[in-house]
């Protein structure tokens, strides 16, 4: 028996037990985070050993799905993502169980468990599928499970609003896959990958490339589809927004590369566009997120800014491939798959953090917060390395596959020698992940120092307690792998590097191992060295105090001695000078009512930033198709004898057109 | 011979660091007709520091604590990459200018949570000023990084530089000059220095820099202010590889020649500290941006 097929039997009857047996009580979520563990330890295993010895294991069942068939692979890449998928989900189930904690009695946990370790299995179904039929299936599945996740609190209209909207874009994505996988069916109509009609045309070939672009990137959450994730991540309980945000989105990562691999060789163009779409995506989503006022919001929109740097990456590749240069596409893929690595791991982390926030505050919003580092300092610890990674600094892990990148693009623009369409496409990216890095570090210096830092802005902050040890356990231990995929940086590259073997070729990869993996080791040892030096002056200081007056007072407030929480810089204060540099992208919108009197008595500030592209983009569009819409109901009004007015009107047409 | 000497190098700048800004503090002073402090007026004032005990503020946690240190952790690492004139590294790697690039952004990362953790609103607008300045400083740096790597083909800081003025890449010097301007800006932005920021300002609403360490004292004021000064030799050094045209033939004296440059520039520093003032706070993007467009125009000399 396949250890896979065991994990899928396991999970699939252990979401069943869940549902029927688990009622609302703490039982079901232990339950349910005990089918998560046990379901994915087989399928761990296999994935261990197919990335150990990168043979694939192929599965074929004998049975019958209409149009195809039940045909899985478990080879180097649909591994890796499987290890991802289930690193995510294992701790994220853990935290679930504390954090359900809260609603027990109130809502239906039993149920919620079998969504959420259905959209496990699912996850795990669409990276090993071989076959376009039982890929869209379990495509749908991971939607619609993951749909009924982000309704979990569904009595709060803002919630049955961003289940809407996340199902909307989840299903105009599928429509193109749709699309797309008919276009490509081979002979009989066959959609086993490995019979999929790869066109000789270019042009059909860039129709195909769009439509996987367009369906895998709206699942992604590349520019300007990503609208759905801002509203559906904050929306749905913390560890599933913790699971959607670091692996479920990379679904659409991996059906690219899986789908962009089986086209052929990639067009320049090709490349050219994921470069643009990461660059767009990173900077905007960046910039977005510096503008919320919403913790988890904000979160969502830095999913977006990475998205848009593995894409940067996937770009590079598809133009190295193209351009026949070896070394760019190797490292751009690298450098891409370990993002996606990196990246699950330091923000299932952040959005665990958020969860645990929430839970001991009641709020989200970030100015209402302050002073939680003594309140909860293992979560402030967890989340202030998690914004360390994610801001790309050395030791953290985040910096290891944005080097990769940028090793790429450099060695891209420097090898073109002239500008020519590899330099410019190095530039681009270089540039853009400058800019990207750097407004990541404004963003979390602002959540991190507002948030945790100072003091407590609210009662509700100031009434905060430390989470039970099940939340703080899957937080460490994310916490605990972002240094070490930061110091022993190389690790990262070999977990990779089978599954970018497996699409670019053992010399090309070999290559840019070659190239890479020095500069890497001497990261690492220069983040260690960081680290220890850090001791040996704390140890200094340590000394030198010693034994000498050590007293406490006020902060420094320019000679005021009684300074209040609320004369903190806010959140919304610290991130104005950027966002005044950067208005005329984001538009960021204030209303204010100053007293101009010379003694004010009363005064109101607020600011809110729209989402541009759902603003100015999606909701003109939707109005004018609801407008289309309502035009044709003059055709459809349902009245039955005018219905058989038409068929007859058909008929006759139909029949002319036959005696002509 | 040469590892030898980028050690002693090394050595050099951990001990001749805070003379640098003895060297600006007194050509600021000949500029106002003053006799100004002694030269050797910064260690007085370290060694001070270090015998000091401390206050904290209530508020702070272990960050504000741990912010010097790393700060200072990270710069000593720095010092390890970064060439002077024409002597290279004691350690260079592909790519070493991003770890540069970016240790140097977890000292900032470092430094404003431990100046947001006194929860001081002065100390919260120095940050943000702080950030917004730096993120365009970086791309600056990026950029200039860039043109000496496409004119070089090197991908480390000391074969990119070792490879200017010396005949063979002939083309990339030019452009190297373009580059040296915007890193003179970026040197300014970064060590917090006038037209950017002036570190003699009494005034919390207006500072930078400076505001984001006041609750900072002692041993910790110490570790920050030789950081300082290691941060601007870091630069000062960077800044000479890439305009010292000789090699002598002996890394003794190209040594000697570098430690002059690096003096040279703190000069320069203090001459223009004295003939210019600061700018307002909202026209320092645009200096910054020029620094980004000279590098760009060096990038399309290479190009040419």
């Amino acid at each position: 028996m396949e250890p896979v097929l065991v994990s899928f039997a396991f999970l699939l009857l252990g979401s069943v037990a869940c549902a029927c047996l688990g009622g609302s009580g703490k039982a079901a979520s232990r339950m349910g985070a005990a089918v998560c563990l046990l379901g994915a330890l087989p399928v761990l295993f296999a994935a261990g050993k197919v990335l150990w010895t990168a043979m694939p294991v192929a599965i074929a069942l004998p049975w019958q799905i209409p149009l195809g068939s039940f045909h899985m692979t478990l080879d180097p890449l649909a591994a890796f993502f499987v290890l991802v998928i289930c690193v995510t989900c294992m701790l994220a189930a853990v935290y679930g169980v504390g954090y359900l904690s809260a609603y027990a009695g109130r809502k239906p946990l039993g149920v919620a468990w079998c969504f959420y370790n259905l959209l496990f299995a699912s996850m795990l179904l669409v990276v090993m599928a071989q076959n376009g039929v039982l890929f869209l299936m379990a495509w749908e599945a991971m939607s619609l499970t993951s749909f009924f996740l982000v309704m979990f609190e569904h009595e709060t209209p803002a919630v049955r609003e961003a289940g809407w909207i996340y199902l909307i874009a989840a299903h105009l994505g599928a429509a193109c896959l749709l699309a797309m996988f008919v276009l490509m069916a081979g002979p009989h109509g066959s959609l086993d990958f490995d019979h999929l009609r790869t066109p000789a045309a270019p042009v059909a070939a860039g129709v195909l490339f769009v439509l996987a672009v367009l369906g895998f990137g709206a699942k992604a959450g590349f520019l300007p589809l990503h609208v759905w994730l801002p509203e559906a991540h904050p929306a749905a309980p913390s560890h599933v927004s913790a699971v959607m945000s670091g692996v479920m989105i990379k679904t659409g990562i991996y059906g690219l590369l899986r789908i962009v691999s089986l086209m052929g060789p990639p067009a320049p163009w090709w490349g050219w566009t994921l470069i643009v779409i990461g660059t767009a995506s990173g900077i905007m989503g960046v910039l977005s997120a510096i503008c919320q006022h919403d913790l988890k919001r904000l979160l969502a929109y830095h999913s977006v800014e990475n998205i848009g740097i593995i894409s940067l990456g996937l770009g590079m590749w598809l133009l190295g491939s193209a351009m026949g240069h070896p070394v760019l596409a190797g490292l751009g893929l690298l450098g891409g798959l370990l993002h996606v690595l990196n990246h699950s791991l330091f923000k299932s982390l952040l959005f665990l953090g958020a969860g645990a926030v929430k839970q001991a505050t009641g709020t989200l919003e970030i100015d209402r917060l302050g002073g939680l580092r003594n309140r909860m300092p293992l979560t402030a610890l967890s989340f202030l390395i998690g914004s360390a990674a994610i801001s790309a600094l050395p030791p953290f892990n985040g910096f290891v596959s944005e080097f990769l990148i940028y090793l790429g693009a450099f060695t891209g623009v420097v090898h073109a020698q002239g500008m020519g369409i590899l330099g410019a496409g190095g530039l681009i990216t270089l540039l853009g992940l400058g800019l990207i890095g750097g407004l990541a570090a404004v963003c979390f210096t602002k959540v991190y120092g507002v948030i945790f830092s100072g003091e407590p802005r609210t009662a509700g902050a100031a009434g905060a307690r430390e989470v039970p040890a099940g939340m703080w356990g899957p937080m460490a231990v994310l916490a605990g792998l972002c240094l070490l995929l930061g110091l022993a940086s190389p690790v990262g590259v070999f977990l990779v590097a089978p599954a970018a073997t497996m699409l670019l070729g053992e010399p090309c990869i070999a290559t840019a191992l070659k190239t890479a993996l020095p500069p890497l080791a001497f990261i690492g040892l220069g983040g260690g060295a960081i680290l220890a030096l850090s001791l040996l002056l704390w140890a200094l200081r340590k000394g030198l105090l010693s034994g000498r007056e050590v007293v406490s007072g006020v902060t420094w407030d320019c000679g005021y001695i009684a300074p209040d929480p609320r004369m903190q810089y806010t959140a919304s204060s610290y991130a104005q000078p950027v966002l005044e540099m950067f208005r005329w992208l984001v538009r960021p919108q204030v209303h204010k009512n100053l007293d101009p009197d010379d003694f004010p008595r009363q005064a109101h500030f607020s600011s809110h930033t729209e989402d541009p592209f759902r603003q100015y983009f999606f909701l003109p569009l939707f109005h004018r198709v609801e407008g289309l819409a309502r035009w044709s109901h003059r055709l459809q009004q349902g009245r039955n004898q005018l219905y058989v007015l038409y068929i007859a009107i058909a008929v006759l047409a139909l029949l002319l057109l036959q005696v002509r | 011979m040469p590892l030898t000497v980028s050690i002693l190098h090394l050595f050099l700048a951990l001990l001749l660091g805070p003379l640098l800004t003895g060297i600006i503090n007194r050509t600021k002073a000949r500029f106002a007709g003053r006799k100004g402090s002694p030269l050797m007026q910064p260690y007085f004032d370290l060694l001070k520091l270090m015998r000091k005990g401390a206050v904290y503020s209530r508020t702070t946690s272990w960050v504000f604590r741990a912010g010097p240190v790393v700060g200072l952790s990270v710069m000593l690492v720095c010092l390890l990459v970064v060439p002077a004139g024409r002597i290279s590294g004691v350690v260079s790697f592909r790519g070493d200018f991003l770890f540069l690039a970016y240790a140097l952004g977890l000292m900032r990362f470092v430094t404003v949570l431990a100046a947001m953790d006194t929860g001081s609103a002065f100390e919260g607008m120095g940050a943000c000023r702080e950030v917004q300045f730096a993120l365009l400083a970086e791309l600056a740096f990026l950029a200039g990084l860039t043109v000496l790597g496409l004119g070089s083909g090197h991908l480390s800081l000391s074969g990119m530089t070792a490879s200017l003025w010396s005949g063979s890449q002939a083309h990339v010097n030019a452009p190297a000059l373009l580059v040296a301007m915007s890193i003179l800006m970026v040197l300014l932005a970064e060590n917090a220095r006038i037209p950017v920021d002036d570190p003699t300002t009494h005034l919390e609403l207006t500072m930078i820099h400076e505001v984001m360490v006041l609750d900072h004292g002692g041993v910790d004021l110490a570790f920050i202010e030789y950081a300082a000064a290691l941060k601007l030799w870091l630069y000062a050094a960077f800044l000479t590889s890439l305009v010292i045209p000789v090699e002598t033939g002996s890394p003794l004296l190209d040594l000697a020649a570098a430690v002059c440059g690096i003096f040279l520039t703190a000069l320069c520093v203090g001459v223009i500290e004295s003939t210019m003032a600061r700018l307002r706070l909202r026209h320092v993007p645009r200096m910054l941006l020029v620094a980004m467009a000279l590098s760009l125009a060096a990038l399309l000399w290479v190009l040419r």
